[in-house]
């Protein structure tokens, strides 16, 4: 491997560094219109996962055939292909789930991450690389997608993955569409949080 | 003199366009309208018998898509003079569909059958008006985020943005609306929607990323890379798939598409405003940045939320 990251570290990269919802801040449609629920973050997130993985490994096995003014216009039309692809699969095998995540799993041929990771990952390294690259920002997605939603539905309808926990239902404003704007504003602001009194114990020690 | 006469040729064949729509000839049924929530007026020519009139059983109706389904009616209650009745139905009605009247037994064999719609120039401006207010594009339906986040922190960006938008949105949805009636759906090549729509937005992007250029360089200059990612953006990919979604015909994709390109406007505008304010103001370090900006849009969302159940026409 040409990389000298190892692929466990390439992995744990997407899911927490750069972890593309609270890091990078990129595609944020999804994480605040349909993160209502545990399930519906799981799912969309395998989709891109999915979509993402497959597509830093055609591109990354194809490199060298793409010539550098075009390169855009190709990663587009890759990942419009395997978008197409996981949307008739939903559609045919899981009806149901597709029909609550609605448009967006055709939009995700829309999401920056995706064309983002292609362009500043997957035409320089080689296919393994990208393959635990594409991995990673998958899971790191999912993993934002599903913090999200628990957020939301504990404390909208006070269940986790459909099962009653609280026994009753604290804020229904939090399942309210116009919440997933505050969630994930407070969530980003905690981790700053976080960031800031980390860095300040450091400053402390030194 | 040339323009003059343009407009008057294209005002006049809007007018034939639309003239079919709105009139519709029947000798023993006048007018037609609908009511109140579940009520449906019709008004006669002639006189008729008003014990003929109150009898249910001279009436049925349905709705256009579902002929099986017959409505039930509740009473039909003749007016005064004799020339008219409005029909009660036990259900509310879904007035944004058209409904099929048909009469019998009131002027001797006669059966006759009537079409019930709202105006159609008031159903393409409820679709403009949903797509502006309504279901607006960025704070119901969060498509756009990056970008909105992204330009949204000047006034004279936000709006020449929200603009160009909104000719990119209109320019490919209709492009796409070609594309859709008579090469995907004759061939068959319905799968091949997500493909051929994203190649026509980035088709119309790069369009107007050389315009622009040569037009306007002041305005392209400050877009920077914000006009690349306009490619990479759900709110213009999105129209052409709820067009295809919903079979609309092209007035209603190129209201929709205007209505979700003025909606992004006005979005971008309202938060510009307020983040030109903001960078007065003193906020905690936690929540520099994106946090604010997000917690700025929730109260804008639920501040759209109350035109829910806003119904002009």
């Amino acid at each position: 491997m040409a990389n000298d990251k190892s692929s466990m570290q390439l992995v744990a990269n997407g899911i927490l560094k750069e972890n593309p919802i609270f890091r990078l801040a990129l595609s944020m449609c999804p994480a605040v219109g349909i993160s209502t629920t545990v399930m519906n973050g799981f799912m969309l997130g395998v989709a891109v996962l999915f979509v993402q993985v497959c597509s830093s490994l055609t591109i990354s096995t194809v490199k060298n055939f793409i010539h550098p003014r075009i390169r855009i216009p190709t990663y587009t039309l890759t990942i419009a292909t395997w978008v197409t692809v996981i949307d008739m699969v939903l559609a045919a095998y899981m009806p149901e789930a597709y029909s609550k995540m609605g448009i967006f799993v055709k939009l995700i041929v829309a999401f920056a991450i995706i064309t983002m990771r292609l362009e500043m990952f997957a035409c320089k390294e080689p296919v393994g690389a990208s393959f635990w690259d594409g991995l990673g920002m998958g899971m790191g997605f999912m993993i934002g997608m599903m913090t999200i939603g628990l957020v939301r539905e504990l404390l909208g309808s006070g269940t986790i993955l459909g099962y009653d926990v609280l026994g009753f239902k604290p804020l229904l404003f939090f399942i309210l569409p116009s919440a997933g704007f505050f969630v994930v504003g407070l969530m980003m602001a905690f981790f700053n949080y976080i960031e800031i009194f980390y860095k300040r114990q450091k400053g402390f020690k030194s | 003199m040339n323009l003059a006469r343009i407009r008057l040729v294209s005002l006049l064949a809007l007018l034939c366009a639309f003239i079919p729509g709105l009139v519709h000839a029947q000798e023993l049924i006048s007018k037609q309208s609908f009511g109140e929530k579940n009520e449906i007026i019709l008004k006669f020519s002639i006189e008729v018998n008003k014990a003929q009139a109150a009898d249910i059983n001279n009436y049925s109706v349905i709705e256009e898509q579902d002929p099986d389904i017959r409505l039930e009616l509740a009473s039909a209650v003749p007016n005064y003079a004799g020339d008219g009745v409005s029909l009660h139905f036990k259900g509310p009605l879904n007035t944004t569909k058209t409904h099929i009247v048909t009469v019998k037994n009131l002027s001797g064999d006669t059966v006759s059958v009537v079409k019930v719609s709202k105006p159609y120039l008031g159903y393409l401006f409820s679709i403009l008006i949903s797509a502006l207010l309504i279901n607006n594009f960025v704070f119901t339906k969060y498509l756009g985020l990056c970008v909105f986040f992204g330009t949204s922190k000047r006034k004279s960006t936000a709006k020449g943005m929200g603009v160009v938008f909104t000719m990119v949105m209109v320019v490919s949805a209709l492009m796409s609306w070609f594309f859709f009636n008579f090469i995907l759906i004759p061939y068959n090549l319905n799968f091949l929607q997500i493909v051929v729509f994203i190649g026509l937005v980035s088709l119309t992007v790069q369009a107007v990323d050389t315009i622009l250029r040569k037009v306007n360089p002041i305005l392209f200059n400050s877009f920077g890379v914000y006009l690349v990612l306009v490619i990479a953006n759900c709110v213009i990919i999105a129209v052409p798939l709820m067009m295809a979604n919903n079979k609309f015909n092209i007035f209603e994709t190129f209201m929709l598409a205007l209505g979700a390109g003025g909606g992004f406007l006005l979005a971008l505008y309202l938060m510009s405003s307020v983040s030109e304010r903001m960078q007065l103001a003193k906020i905690p370090p936690t929540f520099k940045g994106l946090p604010i900006a997000f917690i700025v849009a929730g109260q804008f969302a639920l501040a759209f939320l109350g035109f829910s159940g806003l119904q002009i026409f």
